[in-house]
């Protein structure tokens, strides 16, 4: 469980993060939502610990983040798999050199069990067959998959996914959204995903965060995000003509 | 102020460099690779270039000097003391600055618009060590780089004297030995050594700081270019007056 108590976040004159609270659970798929320049990405680094809020804290089952000395982040980081927006896969090694990378790097395990662990994960993602391929040979989708092989090998305890969807087609984002929610139960991660893709919330969002102007403006489910009133949250969601359909189908059903 | 902060910067980088490396196992294989790519992939140009100034210096001077009392022995004197003390530890360095230098800063940069140093952040690793460390332990080889680029110089300079008739090979190789002094070659490799850690380093620091997108990865790999070029330059000023004033 991740808790986050009102952080505050500023670059020279502009305050991005201007006091959010919000408690992430284990086991569950939690959604940052919100237009472009409300704080997502700010707010999702402080997470990570690659930003240090000015006021407030963050606390992973209980450590709080600013209190730890610097071994002990070091070893909550790699309790910490994320899922970059463009995979941020190395260039130079191959599907398999990139999932094993942080085994080579922080364990000790002889070549073999690395191996197995490596195999046991690109099965999961289903991409055995490309293992030796280099990321720049295989589609978006693909390096979407290997990087959350890459995230997960470590069998980490926080899983964060920027904008995991972004640049797939739907069926390819609905897949990598499953596989993202599959994960989380299979594995009891807490997983955080910064999103603006409807698609999304409608998937997988078992709780959803709302931001607006560094605040957060709302929070709920899938299910409550439609019956919601509040405007700056409606106007988001409905902002896309399918949706603004769908939510007049439920109102005239619900009429 | 803007160079205040960058200087500040760059001796944070620096000092982030050495701190919290990784294994060494790992470390091993990324020194080797980036010998080959810095040190062994240099060497065509290198060997290429002072061969051909090496050639060239040789025959602006028999051309110039045009009185019959100088002796022919000055020409060899002249090639080697120009190719020694000047072309293979300044100029190679500068044309070594628009080779390696961008192709540093192009690389690091690249990982940086790619999120891939992102990515080795949050992993916990230190992003700064892994990149760079490998780069200067790598360009540590730079001086044989440099004796290599010396002695094909005057190879270039005996050649293009000799079989163009400018001068006997007996001439050449007494121009080569008049006055020399030994510590005019240890001169050129201190200098070496210095230029070989800006040419880590600058590069590294421009393409780590960088911000933006593709067209600010060619941006940062010029302004590496002329920031590299401008400090050895400077250094080689400083240090000919430190070292043989």
């Amino acid at each position: 469980m991740i808790e986050v108590k009102d952080i505050h976040k500023s670059f020279g004159d502009t305050n991005v993060l201007k006091g959010i609270t919000a408690t992430f659970k284990k086991g569950k798929t939690n959604l940052i939502i919100g237009q472009s320049g409300s704080g997502k990405t700010v707010f999702l680094k402080c997470l990570l610990g690659l930003f240090s809020p000015e006021e407030g804290s963050i606390a992973y089952d209980g450590r709080d983040y600013a209190k730890l000395s610097g071994d002990e982040r070091r070893d909550l980081r790699q309790e910490m798999g994320m899922v970059f927006q463009g995979s941020a896969l190395f260039d130079s090694m191959t599907v398999e050199g990139n999932v094993m990378f942080p085994l080579d790097m922080f364990t000790k395990k002889s070549k073999s069990e690395k191996q197995e662990r490596v195999d046991f994960v690109l099965k999961r993602v289903n991409l055995l067959e490309a293992r030796d391929r280099f990321p720049s040979q295989i589609s978006g989708g693909m390096q979407k998959r290997v990087a959350i092989a890459r995230a997960i090998v470590m069998n980490p305890k926080y899983l964060f996914c920027d904008e995991p969807n972004s640049g797939l087609d739907p069926k390819t984002a609905t897949l990598i959204d499953n596989l993202i929610q599959e994960i989380t139960e299979e594995y009891d991660i807490t997983t955080v995903i910064n999103t603006h893709d409807m698609n999304s919330v409608m998937e997988i969002g078992e709780k959803i965060i709302f931001l607006k102007d560094g605040l957060k403006e709302w929070e709920g489910t899938k299910n409550e995000i439609f019956k919601t009133d509040n405007k700056a949250v409606t106007g988001f969601v409905y902002s896309s003509e399918l949706f603004e359909k769908v939510r007049k189908m439920y109102v005239e059903e619900r009429n | 102020m803007s160079y205040l902060t960058s200087i500040g910067s760059y001796a944070i980088m620096i000092k982030e460099v050495f701190k919290k490396p990784v294994k060494w196992r790992i470390m091993k294989s990324l020194i080797l690779k980036e010998i080959d790519e810095l040190m062994y992939g240099s060497l065509g140009i290198v060997i290429f270039i002072s061969f051909f100034i090496g050639a060239v210096v040789t025959i602006q001077t028999a051309i110039n000097l045009t009185n019959p009392i100088i002796p022919k022995n000055l020409i060899g004197f002249t090639a080697r003391q120009s190719i020694i003390l000047e072309f293979s530890p300044t100029f190679v360095s500068i044309i070594m600055a628009g080779k390696v230098g961008s192709y540093i800063t192009s690389s690091i940069g690249t990982m940086r618009v790619t999120e891939q140093i992102d990515a080795l952040e949050v992993m916990g690793v230190n992003a700064l060590n892994y990149l760079v460390f490998p780069k200067i332990v790598a360009m540590l080889f730079y001086p044989f780089v440099i004796a290599i680029s010396m002695f094909v110089g005057i190879v270039g300079g005996w050649i293009a004297g000799v079989f163009g008739g400018f001068l006997t090979n007996a001439e050449f190789s007494e121009g080569l030995q008049i006055d020399f002094k030994p510590f005019q070659v240890v001169y050129a490799f201190i200098k070496t050594l210095v230029f070989a850690w800006i040419l880590a380093t600058v590069p590294s620091f421009h393409g780590f700081y960088m911000k933006g997108g593709a067209l600010e990865v060619g941006k940062a790999s010029t302004t590496s270019f002329v920031w590299t070029s401008v400090l050895i330059v400077v250094m080689n000023y400083l240090l000919t007056q430190l070292l043989l004033n």
